[in-house]
C-alpha cells in the first residue's frame, strides 16, 4: 500500500521531468519544475508516516518555504525578460550559444 | 494502511555551539545588514558602504574560523539522537579547510566586483535592473551614474549559503544550503551592465536548470529518506550497515542526489548551463560562481558520499569514474573550438571539474586505509581547488581589464597580441594559464599529481591513464590562448586597462599564489592533510 505512494510520487515527478524537457514556455517549464518539488513532498510525507517519524513532515514545509523563495527569483527572471523581448519561449533565447 | 500513530514529540530545541557556527553567522549577519543598508543609506555612499562592509565581515569570518581551528564538533546537536549524538551541520577538519577556502576566494572576487577605475568610475553591475534594456530609464539612470550596490549582500548571501552546503550533515539542510547558495546567484547574473540581453538570458538558462537540478536532487533527498527513515548523514550510513544493502530507493536516491550535486560541479552531461550562464554573466560574477560554487560543491559532495554512503563506495566510484572519464575528456576538446575567452574557461572549468572526480573515485580516505597524515581524496581535492580557484579568478580579472570603448571584449581574436604590448599582463595570463594547464613548478602541477596519485593508489589506473591523455589536449586548449596572446602582429582594435587597486590585489595575490604552491606545495599539503578526517558521530 505505502508502495502505491511512491509510485504516485514517480509518476508525478516523471511528468514534471517530461514538461521540464519537452515545453517550450519558460512558464511552463516553471510549473513543471514545481510539479517535481510537489513529488517530493509526496515522498516525504508519505515516507515520514510509515517510518513513524515527523522529520519528513518538517522537511515538506521546508521544501514549500525554498519553493515560493524560487517562485520570487524565477518570476522576477522571466518577467523582465518577458518586458525586454515579449516572449517567454526559450527557443527565443539565442544570443549564447556555440 | 493500518493507521500507525505517530508519536506525539515534546519539542526539545536542538543545542547550538554558536561559536563554532561564528564564521557563517558572520557572514549571513552581515548579508542582512547589508539589505539595511540599502534601505537606509545615502544612495552616493551605499558602494563604499556595502564594500566595506562585506570586506570586514569576511576578514572577521576567516579570523574566526582560524582561530577556531583544530577542533572537531557537532554545532547543532539533535536531541532526539540515538545512543550516539547526531546533528545537522558539523565544523570540523575538512568543513574549516573550505570555509577558509570560500571565505578566502569570495575576498578576491569581492575585490572584482569593487572594481571601478576599469569601468570608468562605475561597477560593472546594470544602472537599474528593473529598467528594459536600451529603454528611456536605462539611459536616465546611466546617465545619472546610477548603481547596484545590492550585488554585495547578494554575494554575502550566496557565501552564507555555501558555508552551509559544506558543513551540512543532513539531507534537509543540504537542499535549504544548496538553495540559499544558487537564488542570490540567479540575479546576480543577471544583472551585467552592458550586454544585458545576454546577461538575463544566462540568468534565465541558470535559474531553469539550477531549479530542475534542485528539484531531482531534492526527490532523492526523499527517496533516501524513504530508505532510511532519516535524513542524517550518520543515520543513512548506519542503516545502511545494518543491512538492507541492496534497496532499490537507496541507488535510485543516490543517483538523483549525484545529479544535483555534479549539476553544481559542472560534470558533463550536466554541464550546458556553465558556458552560456560564465559568457553572459558580469565577469567578477563569474570568477566568484567559477570558484566558489564549484569548491562548496566538490565539498558537500565528499562529505555525503564518505560519511553518509561511505560504505557504498564500491557502487559509487564507478559512476564517479565514468562521469569522470566523459567530462575530461568533453570540457577540453570543446575548449579547443571556442572563440570566447569566457566560453574557454567555462569548459576549461568543466575539464577541472572532470579531473577532481578522478580523486574521487580514488575514494581514499581514513575509512579505506589510509595513513594518518598522508594525501588523500579529500586533502588533494582541496589542493586541486585551491590552485584552480587562484588562476581562474586570476584569469577572470585579467579579462575584466581587455576593453574598447568601455565594454569587455572577450573575442579571442581581438586578444592577439597584447601580451606583446602589455608585458605584465602577458605575465598574468602566462602564469594563470600554465596553472590551469598543470605545467611543473605551478600550483596546478601539483595539484593534478595529487589526485592523480590518490586514483591510481585507489585503484584506478585505468582512469589515470585517461586522465593524463584529457590533460594534454587540455594544455593544447592554453598554449593557443598563450600563443595568441604572444604573437605578432599585435591587435591595435583593445586597450588593455590598468587595473585599479582591488584588480591589482586580485592579480598579484592568484600570480604569487599560483607560483608559491608550485614551488613550496608542502607546507599547504600538510595543513591539508592533517585537516581531512570527516568526523563521524556513529562510529562503526
Amino acid at each position: 500500500m505505502t508502495d502505491l505512494y511512491l509510485v504516485l510520487a514517480v509518476i508525478l515527478f516523471s511528468v514534471g521531468l517530461v514538461g521540464f524537457l519537452i515545453r517550450r514556455n519558460a512558464l511552463i517549464i516553471f510549473m513543471s519544475i514545481e510539479l517535481m518539488l510537489n513529488a517530493s513532498n509526496l515522498v516525504l510525507v508519505s515516507m515520514s508516516h510509515v517510518h513513524g517519524v515527523l522529520d519528513g513532515q518538517v522537511a515538506a514545509f521546508f521544501v514549500m518555504v525554498v519553493a515560493a523563495a524560487e517562485v520570487v527569483i524565477g518570476l522576477s527572471i522571466i518577467v523582465t525578460i518577458f518586458r525586454a523581448r515579449r516572449s517567454t519561449s526559450v527557443d527565443n533565447e539565442i544570443l549564447l550559444k556555440g | 494502511m493500518t493507521a500507525a500513530v505517530l508519536p506525539l514529540l515534546e519539542f526539545t530545541p536542538p543545542t547550538i555551539d554558536y561559536v563554532r557556527l561564528l564564521p557563517f553567522l558572520i557572514v549571513i549577519a552581515a548579508a542582512c545588514l547589508g539589505v539595511v543598508v540599502e534601505a537606509f543609506v545615502r544612495r552616493t555612499w551605499r558602494h563604499e558602504v556595502q564594500v566595506g562592509l562585506a570586506l570586514v565581515a569576511l576578514v572577521a569570518s576567516g579570523a574566526a574560523i582560524v582561530s577556531g581551528w583544530g577542533s572537531d564538533s557537532l554545532a547543532v546537536v539533535d536531541p532526539i539522537g540515538p545512543d550516539q549524538p547526531v546533528g545537522s551541520v558539523m565544523v570540523d577538519g575538512p568543513t574549516q579547510v573550505f570555509w577558509l577556502m570560500l571565505v578566502l576566494f569570495a575576498l578576491l572576487a569581492v575585490c572584482l566586483m569593487a572594481e571601478r577605475r576599469v569601468y570608468a568610475g562605475r561597477n560593472a553591475f546594470a544602472p537599474m535592473a528593473a529598467a528594459i534594456p536600451g529603454s528611456q530609464a536605462e539611459a536616465e539612470a546611466d546617465q545619472a551614474s546610477l548603481e547596484h550596490a545590492e550585488v554585495f549582500p547578494l554575494a554575502l548571501f550566496s557565501l552564507s549559503g555555501m558555508m552551509l552546503f559544506v558543513a551540512a550533515n543532513d539531507l534537509l539542510l543540504l537542499f535549504v544550503a544548496l538553495e540559499v547558495l544558487s537564488l542570490p546567484l540567479y540575479v546576480l547574473a543577471a544583472l551585467a551592465r552592458h550586454r544585458r540581453l545576454a546577461s538575463q538570458e544566462a540568468a534565465l538558462k541558470y535559474f531553469l536548470l539550477g531549479a530542475a537540478a534542485s528539484a531531482i536532487f531534492l526527490f532523492g533527498c526523499a527517496l533516501l529518506f524513504a530508505y532510511a527513515g532519516s535524513f542524517d548523514f550518520d543515520l543513512i550510513a548506519l542503516r545502511y550497515d545494518q543491512g538492507a544493502a541492496a534497496d532499490r530507493l537507496l541507488w535510485a536516491g543516490l543517483g538523483l542526489v549525484l545529479v544535483g550535486l555534479l549539476f553544481k560541479i559542472g560534470a558533463v552531461p550536466f554541464h550546458s548551463w556553465a558556458p552560456d550562464t560564465y559568457q553572459g554573466a558580469p565577469t567578477p560574477v563569474t570568477a566568484f560562481m567559477a570558484v566558489c560554487t564549484k569548491i562548496a560543491a566538490v565539498a558537500a559532495l565528499l562529505r555525503l558520499l564518505f560519511v553518509a554512503l561511505g560504505a557504498a563506495r564500491w557502487t559509487w566510484q564507478p559512476i564517479i569514474a565514468g562521469v569522470a572519464v566523459v567530462t575530461m575528456l568533453v570540457g577540453p576538446v570543446l575548449g579547443i573550438v571556442q572563440s570566447n575567452i569566457k566560453r574557454l574557461l567555462a569548459y576549461s572549468s568543466i575539464a577541472h571539474a572532470g579531473f577532481l572526480l578522478t580523486g574521487l573515485a580514488g575514494a581514499l580516505t581514513v575509512q579505506s586505509g589510509l595513513a594518518a597524515d598522508q594525501l588523500g581524496t579529500v586533502a588533494s581535492a582541496g589542493f586541486y581547488l585551491m590552485a584552480y580557484g587562484l588562476a581562474t579568478i586570476g584569469c577572470f580579472a585579467a579579462v575584466t581589464l581587455v576593453q574598447s570603448q568601455g565594454r569587455e571584449v572577450t573575442e579571442l581574436s581581438a586578444w592577439a597580441g597584447l601580451g606583446r604590448r602589455h608585458p605584465w599582463f602577458g605575465l598574468v595570463m602566462l602564469v594563470c594559464l600554465l596553472s590551469l594547464a598543470g605545467i611543473p613548478l605551478t600550483a596546478g602541477f601539483t595539484g593534478k599529481l595529487a589526485v592523480f596519485s590518490v586514483a591510481w593508489r585507489g585503484g584506478y589506473w585505468w582512469l589515470v591513464l585517461v586522465a593524463v591523455l584529457a590533460a594534454v589536449v587540455a594544455v593544447y586548449v592554453y598554449v593557443r590562448v598563450l600563443v595568441l596572446l604572444f604573437s605578432r602582429p599585435a591587435s591595435d582594435q583593445v586597450e588593455v586597462k590598468l587595473p585599479g587597486p582591488a584588480t591589482a590585489v586580485v592579480l598579484t595575490v592568484t600570480v604569487i599564489g599560483s607560483l608559491a604552491f608550485g614551488l613550496v606545495p608542502g607546507p599547504l599539503a600538510d595543513l591539508l592533510a592533517q585537516s581531512s578526517t570527516f568526523l563521524r558521530s556513529v562510529h562503526n
